[in-house]
């Protein structure tokens, strides 16, 4: 019998970043009694990186922008596999969102009759987010922080949750341990919401930290829950490439926005070469126009550099392999030029890109003001995640809701930036309502004490094993090595095949993995633990990239480069069977007629 | 450019510990986390040590590096001596779990004290409010930090004299701060300032400015507007004497 501590809510959210403490929030203002379980210290979590800015249609800026639009441009970003319903839904709501963290003491960059500021970004038809800075993450998690903590939820900090526990078919709680003590925690629930984020550690060059490792995704699937879209992983376009640690760090797509141009080698922006039929009325024909429209002129149309993130990770890489890349390995991203153009360039800049600024003066040594960054695609965001419906987040198991980067369907194929931030108070605020309801009309599952005893044996066989089992690091590397090689952002069936092997055996040394020491705050023991995630993930995404024969958004098949009308009227659903992975085709929803015609305007 | 470095780090838990003494190898553009890191893989694999975005946006990672606090994701080793063994120890001011990493839930406890934001009514029909951008961007300034609590660990006031009780540190006064200079905040922190976060007790030796890996003004910009407020309100002989009229 494994000795451990229990604690009862009526919510439980495992996630502490944007979409987790929304949830809190709200479910904690519903009445009900909620636990927060995260894997850093509260306020530590991946928004805080969120850089550019929140999507909403409040319309300050131009007052063209309406839902309809931000609808319409959710759904062609995402290739029209997206569920129209959370698309819908996203763009009615994200406005009230915002304003919501406005009246919770975030301060959003002003206009100048003093309302919420919002700029361009790649795919949005009008200037749409709201930001601060280069930092809005930051300001979005330590608002809901500051708000929650007064709002009677319980945080656990540095727990890692091993297990869901169901009773029959339906959720019941969570199993797992603290990290500062290694001490095994059972928290019973009538309703679980998910907000883990996203996978990105599956991958060598990433941006993302340390926690995102597919908690959420790995749990779900364990408990029988579908997930959806896996083949979808986002490379964003501009990651650091030089110095080599620190490759992958994201660099925002606000510099764009604020006018930062893509050049290669030979000086050239090559963006201007390979413009998609979908966005060729909308996309600037001449320099000039595009410099106009980073400048707010509302007659301009957008410069190819703002283009969707897929296909300018894309053409970076083809500029790369065909040998016109910077000196380490990618393109050069210019902001400095602007000085052409505008009196105090410097000072701008250091005040519209802060971070930036500081990163890379800090970091590699570039002062942004006066020379060019060098930046290439890194592994950014999960468009693919637990199957959800659409007005609850409920997933396929009941009582198991998901939120976030976790959750599946809002951004189809590709997300569009700044969709994210506005994705996890949407939909956050959305799960921790209904998962309260929920708690409400139902009383707590039974918990077979069998399924947390076998949960705290497995973890403990990596003491067993001690040094002499296989090195957890080693595993890890050795996975995101594979991963960013065999099923990176150019995808071919043989390669895929082969990591599909890899994995098998990855898979083998990972449950031979073994530690030194005690349970006491050993990351070697965390890594073990997170390893048997990372390895569902990766066979997932494997899975449904080989399945989906053609290329669209995020996903670029070699073999099939051009997108197929049959596979854009399909997702892929990923779930456990009996003897392994199920990986099947399901048909996408089919939109209503007044939503197809607010498509068919915005053309 | 690879060389190899000799780093001295901290093993122990609070019963105690010692130095112990890792060779690895050190590249160009290394920061001293990617270092902890391959020390981990290689040789410790149960090291302990918390770190997150490794991108100086998450204040996880802090630690005292040769003597001063500093975020190990953004210490670049080329600004380190490197002829000389690389000291990194855990935060003083904090308990310590295990090697680098310590319990710092203490700040979360202090900041659930100070009354939460309250705003104005809103400007307008539909529930919104107008602000400057001038009047936001001092307020900005405070809330870039990060939480990384190196300004706590680096105040004599809770590393020498432990006044965990009586005084807040300068993370919280810069919190407070956000909070009063924020242009729709209704809510008066001023008393608490005085009587129960011990705003007196800092005399401004600007080690937290100094050690902010945000370069947030903490001293001048924070703290000392703060003490203006609590002696304009409590030691202004004019308003000394309406209170006593009143």
């Amino acid at each position: 019998m494994a000795e451990y501590q229990t604690l009862s809510y009526d919510v439980l959210v495992i996630g502490a970043g944007g979409a987790g403490l929304r949830a809190a929030v709200e479910a904690a203002a519903s009445g009900v009694k909620v636990g927060v379980v995260c894997k850093s210290l509260l306020g530590k979590a991946h928004t805080v990186m969120a850089e550019g800015g929140i999507a909403a249609a409040l319309a300050n800026v131009d007052d063209r922008d309406n839902w309809r639009v931000h609808f319409a441009d959710t759904m062609r970003g995402g290739q029209y596999v997206n569920n129209w319903r959370m698309a819908e839904l996203h763009a009615r709501e994200a406005p009230q969102r915002v304003r919501e963290l406005e009246a919770w003491g975030a301060l959003f960059d002003r206009t100048g009759d003093g309302r919420i500021l919002q700029r361009n970004f790649g795919g949005h038809r009008y200037p749409r987010l709201a930001h601060v800075g280069d930092r809005t993450g930051l300001e979005m998690i330590r608002t809901l922080q500051d708000h929650g903590i007064h709002s009677g939820m319980q945080v656990h900090m540095e727990c890692t949750v091993l297990e869901l526990l169901l009773d029959g078919g339906r959720v019941a709680g969570a199993f797992g341990y603290d990290r500062e003590k290694g001490h095994f925690l059972l928290w019973k629930a009538k309703a679980v919401v998910l907000a883990t984020g996203g996978i990105g550690r599956a991958f060598k060059i990433t941006s993302n930290s340390w926690e995102y490792t597919g908690d959420g995704h790995a749990l779900a699937y364990r408990a029988g829950a579908d997930l959806l879209d896996m083949e979808f992983v986002q490379f964003h376009p501009t990651g650091m490439v030089w110095p080599p640690s620190v490759c992958g760090i994201l660099v925002t797509e606000g510099v764009r926005g604020e006018g930062g141009v893509l050049r290669n080698s030979l000086g050239k922006r090559f963006m201007f070469d390979d413009i998609p039929d979908a966005y060729k009325n909308q996309t600037a024909d001449t320099e000039e126009e595009g410099w106009r429209y980073t400048q707010g002129d509302k007659n301009a149309r957008r410069p190819p550099e703002l283009l969707t993130r897929d296909h300018v990770a894309r053409c970076i890489n083809r500029e790369v392999k065909a040998g016109r890349g910077s000196p380490h390995g990618g393109v050069f991203l210019d902001i400095a030029w602007i000085k052409e153009r505008l009196p105090n360039a410097a000072a701008h800049i250091q005040r519209k890109l802060p971070s930036m600024y500081h990163q890379f003066k800090q970091l590699a040594d570039v002062d942004i003001t006066k020379e060019a960054m060098e930046v290439g695609p890194t592994t950014h965001y999960m468009m693919g995640g637990v199957r959800v419906d659409g007005d609850t987040q409920m997933s396929s198991v009941a009582g198991l809701y998901a939120a976030g980067e976790v959750a599946a369907g809002l951004h189809g194929a590709n997300r569009l930036g700044g969709n994210s931030l506005s994705d996890l108070l949407v939909f956050g605020q959305r799960a921790g309502w209904h998962a309260a309801e929920f708690a409400k009309a139902n009383s707590q599952g039974s918990i077979d004490e069998r399924i947390p005893d076998q949960a705290a044996k497995d973890s403990l066989a990596v003491f067993e094993r001690g040094e002499g089992g296989e090195n957890p690091y080693l595993i890890q590397q050795n996975l995101q090595e594979k991963m960013q090689s065999l099923v990176g952002i150019v995808r071919l069936e043989a390669e895929m095949r082969q990591a599909l092997g890899e994995i098998e055996g990855l898979k083998a040394r990972a449950s031979r993995a073994g530690v030194a020491g005690h349970r006491q705050y050993n990351n070697g023991w965390h890594t073990a633990m997170d390893l048997h995630n990372m390895m569902i993930v990766s066979e997932a995404i494997t899975r449904a990239a080989i399945l989906r024969q053609e290329s669209r958004g995020a996903q670029f098949r070699e073999d099939y480069p051009k997108p197929d009308p049959e596979w854009g009227r399909h997702n892929i659903v990923v779930r456990k069977g009996p003897d392994g992975m199920i990986v099947e085709r399901k048909p996408v929803a089919p939109l209503p007629e007044e939503l197809k015609q607010v498509i068919e305007e915005m053309k | 450019m690879a060389r190899p470095a000799l780093f001295r780090i901290w093993r122990g838990n609070p019963e105690g510990g010692a130095f112990q003494d890792f060779k690895t190898e050190v590249d160009a553009g290394m920061v001293v986390l990617d270092a902890v890191h391959r020390i981990q893989a290689a040789q410790a694999p149960d090291l302990a040590v918390r770190w997150n975005c490794k991108a100086g946006k998450c204040g996880s990672c802090s630690a005292e590096i040769n003597g001063m606090p500093r975020l190990m994701c953004m210490t670049r080793m080329g600004q380190l001596n490197l002829d000389m063994p690389v000291v990194i120890e855990p935060m003083h001011a904090f308990p310590l779990i295990r090697d680098l990493v310590t319990d710092v839930s203490w700040n979360f406890q202090v900041k659930k004290k100070i009354k939460k934001f309250k705003p104005r009514t809103p400007d307008a029909p539909d529930g919104t409010w107008r602000m400057r951008q001038a009047d936001v961007d001092r307020v900005q300034e405070f809330r870039k930090c990060i939480e990384c609590f190196l300004c706590q660990d680096v105040c004599h006031v809770l590393r020498e004299h432990r006044k965990y009780d009586e005084f807040i540190g300068p993370r919280y006064f810069v919190y407070t701060a956000a909070l009063e200079m924020h242009p729709l905040d209704t809510e008066s922190r001023i008393a608490g300032l005085k009587n129960d976060h011990g705003v007196g007790y800092c005399n401004i030796t600007t080690c937290c400015r100094q050690v902010c890996p945000e370069s947030i003004t903490i001293t001048e910009n924070a703290i000392i507007p703060l003490k203006e407020r609590v002696v304009d309100e409590y030691f202004d002989p004019f308003r000394k004497l309406l209170r006593i009229i009143r």
